[in-house]
């Protein structure tokens, strides 16, 4: 009963997200509007009604209840996207580590969790949201960690809430894969990987097909559970894309083959060493998620990562999305260091204008929400952000972070940490 | 590198407006606090053995060299615009706004970049934790008994960790090489120059001392929750029965050594490592989260006469930065990292600022391969979060966050971390501004010798590792 509940709730906040602000017109005036969509505005308007974008440009009349925000001398960006995180799902370590939560993973059947929801156990009150939303990250993509088949990845935006089902933009994303290193995991060999990915894919099939027997108990034993097998029709059918960890240039490869094989849509997460087979990649028109942060040969499988990754794809015509592949914990604690993260890829060899993009519309595109979300453009809802400066420049600062239309005045655990010891020691009580 | 720390925490182990009401106008400067003797060789004093694993150190070929037209963040004194720095015998012969360069000087042009002295970590597990991660070089933690002072870094570093020329060419030159967090009392460190080398020993920092680990909190009361100790007040009573032994130790010792007669006391690695502590010749660096644990930290220390040089991973050193100042006591402290355990719930990124300001040496450290590259984007961000905060610091302050401060933890000040005249010529050359995100190093010196140069690929370092294993930039193995 409360699934389906759920469910329901879903399905209408993903067709169309209830506005969140009230019948209220806001006016950012006098920015350098960055609409990513098309070229940067100056001394731009961006007209925000009922939680949408409803004009922008230069010449934008502002009606005169308009509430206005003086954006002269800021920089309005789109909302940044952070596409690969576990944002929400764990605090303080997890139960046997720290005795705080981890609801990052399911308790998998030999590597395998397709049902799986991580989403679902968000907990819209984990104090990791607030600072990321306040450094400017308005979605991210909250997905499921590890196994060869993780589950399903969604879309969140960071609004206060008391539910994960408010949040949620668009649930069935992807389904999230890891390649791992086969020896580690379910298998214990590559060959073998792919091997008993293709029994899987026969196995979803079989039970797609002759669903009546498999009810009956009429079926030979199948691959997965039920549960995991109907979670991936959508992927057989090329209808959900698979989201694959793989780092090694000749598993990147094999990779390649494996969804042009099967007709699946292959999203290739990481990607270590993707740059050495770039021209492959975009041959296959296949998007690669991946940083700018990272240049450790950290196991034998990603030897020849490097920080130009993003810019030698994105120069071979690869669509990229960055996302934080860095120090640090970037998929909770610090999802808020994505600007750090497109800031280092210009550094290396990015253009600024593809950084922002690829935090932006592109994610927006692959994520299959651009008619919603990743540019400032009429129509989309108003995930915007008004900046002090460069948006990824250290020195800079989110002033204003809508979400939806609307902005949070929530303090942080770490803005009331921060106040409390202002003062040394900290003053407890008033005199 | 998320695993790293993920493995080290396994096996052992903005913001909106804030009010600004109550924050002093200006930072206090760090009072002056009791330095090590300057000159010492590393264990020279230990008793009986000197210096069993001497440095081979030398420094690489050099050239004079002038860099001209250039802003010099000195980690002495303000930002010198415009500026120029001579660079001889390995040492820092001049620096201001202009110098005599003499003909045989290499010139460079400095328009429009920046120069730094090179970055110093306090916190790596460099050679210990190497890349590629894998069990047979995971050298980090002796995670066989609660106190393994008996244990020095140096011992497993494997100097061929490909990690070391990339932090190199992020420009950090100097880093202490730490044992890991799994036991209270961890083992001996070491300070090593990052520089191509055949042995630990020829990387290691002439005259630097050595340090000592410890770890409070959850890393050790976890690792032996079975055998002990495994809650945070066993922890407390396994260091002062480490000391107790320790002082014992170095009474018997100390008399013998007074009126050497009869036969020596026997020796014991573990009690030689913490006498010298107790004699003030090994630096305590404390990895201490909760504010309450520092607390208690110094209180010990204080029954067993020896100093804390730093804390390190203090997430919480904003709650007791007073008292860090007035202990003396430097802070080895993260940017941005916290919330993965309960002991770092309470870390934020005000707490660089707000323990600078309250007048404690402040260090932007890194303990990982990754922020270890970048300590220059770590301190920028703690200088953001801290304006943010209302606090009131100047970049110049932040540069010394990443330098001399950190020098000033290692004990190697008068060697290195700022560029003044005589100090060694460690030093880098950055496109723009360090503190923002889009500076790159351009080159790195170490001791005068050019060791990193962008420009030029041919003369890149790449460990014996990297052979054959790893791609260089035209993705040929």
């Amino acid at each position: 009963m409360r699934n389906s509940m759920l469910l329901r709730l879903t399905a209408l906040a993903t067709l169309s997200l209830a506005p969140v602000a009230s019948a209220q017109v806001i006016a950012i005036t006098g920015g350098t509007v960055y609409p990513v969509s098309g070229p940067k505005i100056e001394n731009g308007t961006v007209l925000i009604r009922d939680g949408r974008i409803v004009a922008v440009g230069a010449d934008v009349a502002v009606p005169a209840d308009a509430r206005r925000i003086d954006a002269r001398g800021k920089w309005v960006t789109p909302g940044f996207i952070n596409s690969a995180t576990s944002l929400g799902l764990s605090e303080a370590g997890g139960p046997q580590f720290s005795g705080g939560y981890d609801d990052t993973g399911a308790r998998a059947t030999d590597g395998i969790s397709a049902a799986f929801e991580s989403w679902k156990g968000l907990n819209p009150v984990n104090t990791f949201i607030i600072p990321a939303r306040q450094e400017g990250v308005t979605s991210v993509v909250v997905a499921p960690g590890g196994g060869m088949v993780g589950g399903k990845a969604a879309v969140i935006d960071l609004i206060d809430a008391t539910s994960a089902a408010e949040m949620v933009r668009r649930a069935s994303t992807a389904m999230v894969g890891d390649f791992g290193s086969p020896g580690n995991g379910s298998t214990n060999s590559r060959a073998e990987y792919w091997a008993k990915w293709r029994t899987l894919l026969d196995d979803v099939k079989a039970y797609q097909t002759r669903r009546p027997a498999y009810e009956a108990g009429n079926s030979r034993t199948l691959a997965a559970s039920r549960a995991d097998l109907e979670a991936l029709i959508p992927v057989v059918s090329g209808q959900m894309p698979l989201a694959l960890s793989v780092d090694r240039a000749s598993d990147i490869l094999a990779a390649l083959t494996f969804a042009k094989e099967n007709s699946l849509r292959l999203w290739i997460m990481g990607g270590a060493e993707a740059w050495m087979v770039a021209r492959e990649i975009a041959a296959a028109k296949v998007p690669v998620f991946t940083g700018a942060m990272n240049n450790i040969p950290t196991d034998f499988n990603s030897l020849g990562q490097r920080q130009e990754n993003a810019a030698m794809l994105r120069a071979a015509g690869v669509t990229v999305v960055l996302v934080g592949n860095g120090p640090g914990d970037g998929a909770s604690f610090n999802v808020r260091n994505i600007r750090q993260e497109a800031g280092n890829a210009v550094a290396y060899g990015l253009s600024w204008d593809d950084a922002l993009r690829s935090i932006t519309l592109t994610p927006a595109e692959v994520l299959g929400v651009a008619a919603q979300i990743g540019a400032i453009a009429t129509g989309l809802d108003a995930n915007v952000v008004v900046w002090s400066g460069d948006p990824f420049e250290f020195s800079s600062v989110a002033e204003q972070v809508f979400v939806r239309g609307r902005t949070f005045d929530t303090k942080s655990r770490q803005q009331q940490l921060t106040e409390r010891y202002l003062t040394l020691p900290p003053a407890y009580r008033r005199p | 590198m998320r695993s790293t720390r993920l493995l080290l925490a396994l096996v052992a182990a903005g913001c909106a407006t804030a009010p600004a009401a109550t924050v002093p106008a200006q930072a206090p400067v760090p009072v002056a606090m009791p330095t090590p003797a300057p000159n010492l060789v590393a264990g020279a004093t230990s008793r009986p053995n000197a210096d069993p694993f001497p440095s081979t150190y030398a420094p690489f070929a050099s050239r004079t060299t002038v860099i001209r037209n250039v802003n010099i963040y000195t980690g002495a004194g303000p930002l010198i615009r415009n500026g120029a720095i001579l660079l001889q015998d390995g040492k820092v012969a001049a620096v201001g706004a202009t110098v005599n360069a003499p003909a045989n000087a290499v010139l460079i042009d400095g328009q429009g970049k920046y120069v730094t002295p090179g970055l110093i970590d306090t916190h790596s597990h460099l050679g210990v934790y190497p890349a590629p991660g894998t069990a047979a070089h995971s050298d980090g933690n002796e995670a066989t008994a609660p106190v393994t002072a008996h244990v020095w870094a140096e011992h497993s570093v494997w100097p061929q960790d490909p990690q070391f020329p990339r932090d190199l060419a992020g420009g950090t030159t100097t880093i202490q090489v730490l044992p890991g967090s799994a036991n209270l009392i961890g083992g001996r460190s070491v300070t090593l120059k990052v520089v191509p080398s055949r042995s630990a020993q020829g990387m290691k920092f002439p005259g630097a001392p050595y340090g000592l680990k410890m770890a409070c909190g959850e890393n050790p009361k976890r690792v032996y929750a079975s055998r002990g100790p495994s809650t945070r007040m066993a922890n407390v009573a396994g260091y002062r029965a480490a000391w107790i032994g320790a002082d014992a130790y170095r009474r018997k010792w100390d008399a013998w050594l007074a009126k050497p007669e009869g036969d020596a006391p026997a020796r014991d690695l573990n009690n030689e490592t913490l006498a010298e502590v107790l004699r003030g010749n090994i630096l305590v660096h404390n990895h201490c989260y909760q504010a309450d644990e520092m607390m208690q930290m110094i209180d010990i220390a204080k029954e067993f006469g020896y100093q804390i040089r730093s804390f390190h991973h203090g997430v919480e050193s904003y709650k007791i930065a007073d008292v860090l100042a007035r202990e003396g006591i430097s802070a080895s402290i993260w940017s941005d990292w916290g919330g993965f355990k309960m002991e770092a719930l309470d870390g934020i990124k005000a707490n660089v600022g707000l323990t600078h300001v309250a007048g404690a040496r402040t260090i932007v450290h890194s303990d990982d391969a990754s922020y270890s590259q970048r300590l220059n984007q770590e301190a920028a961000k703690s200088l953001a979060a801290a304006r943010v905060a209302g606090l009131n610091i100047s970049d110049e302050d932040a540069i010394r966050w990443i330098t001399i401060n950190p020098a000033w933890a290692l004990g190697i000040d008068r060697m290195t971390g700022s560029l003044e005249v005589g100090k060694n010529a460690d030093l880098v050359l950055w496109s723009g501004n360090p503190l923002s995100v889009y500076a790159r190093t351009e080159k790195v010196w170490i001791d005068g010798a050019m060791l990193f140069d962008r420009s030029d690929t041919s003369q890149r370092w790449r460990t014996d590792f990297e052979l054959g294993y790893v791609p260089n930039e035209g993705g040929r193995r």
